[in-house]
């Protein structure tokens, strides 16, 4: 059967590039990259919604990705623009430099 | 067939997701992730997705990874620094991260029929017409929330990204 993929392969690629993005945002102290990992994160649940579409056989699942997609964009334009100024006021792109609001 | 070319795109997703977390410099870190979007629109195009692996292309791989590609080389950012502040966070982390990995990995392995196969062109429902049909319909609600939404976020972008005038 070299023609067929089990469905809960997509599902462990998913798991697996969730799980990589949960490293990244985690092990990673520039704040870019944080961002970067929350991206993979978005993606690898996409994936999901999609495989789930194809096995219902509906289009619905395809409509959470691409409102995922939307919402990830904007996401991306207000980080970054806070990413910019965070970097105008501190001169700096380590997190563990913006502790302000720690105690 | 499908089986080969969802391994290889896999397998390239995942290596390319890894290179995202190990490179130290941002660049390397972003070019990694759009080797992740291009390679994952293959596999949603496997799926029958055909709407959803342009708008991956277009939306992830082109717009949103210029921006950042764009914001790296305006802040001019270089190799991270490690501070040592973290070590413990890596040392706790690594484990409960393969817990979670294999956590996950189970439960899509057992939650679903193993007679679940997936086969180029099983599901046709993913066209750009399906796909408008059910947005201007059943999801009209929600597509013109989102609107609103990135309404708000073009606003908040300039607001805070503007130069103070006093």
């Amino acid at each position: 059967m070299l023609s067929q993929v089990p469905i809960s392969w997509f599902l462990m690629l998913s798991a697996a590039l969730f799980a990589t993005g949960v490293a990244g945002f985690l092990f990673r102290r520039n704040i870019i990259t944080v961002f970067m990992s929350i991206e993979l994160m978005l993606n690898a649940v996409n994936l999901s919604f999609i495989a789930f579409s194809y096995q219902h056989k509906q289009v619905d699942g395809h409509l959470f990705a691409f409102f995922v997609m939307v919402v990830a964009a904007t996401e991306a334009a207000v980080g970054l623009a806070i990413i910019l100024t965070v970097f105008k006021n501190r001169q700096t792109l380590n997190i563990d430099d913006v502790d302000s609001m720690k105690n | 067939m499908d089986v080969i070319l969802f391994l290889i795109f896999a397998a390239i997703a995942l290596v390319c997701a890894i290179n995202v977390v190990l490179q130290s410099h941002p660049i390397s870190s972003a070019v990694s992730l759009i080797g992740v979007m291009g390679s994952l629109a293959i596999i949603y195009l496997l799926l029958g997705a055909e709407f959803i692996a342009a708008a991956q292309v277009i939306v992830y791989a082109g717009a949103v990874m210029v921006l950042f590609i764009f914001v790296i080389m305006l802040l001019n950012a270089g190799k991270e620094t490690t501070t040592g502040r973290s070590f413990m966070s890596q040392l706790l982390g690594v484990p409960v991260l393969i817990a979670l990995l294999g956590l996950l990995a189970f439960l899509a392995r057992h939650m679903y029929a193993p007679d679940a196969m997936v086969h180029f062109g099983g599901f046709q429902g993913g066209s750009a017409r399906a796909i408008g049909a059910a947005l201007f319909t059943k999801y009209l609600l929600p597509f013109e929330v989102t609107s609103i939404l990135i309404l708000i976020g073009i606003i908040g972008a300039v607001v805070l990204a503007r130069k103070e005038l006093d």
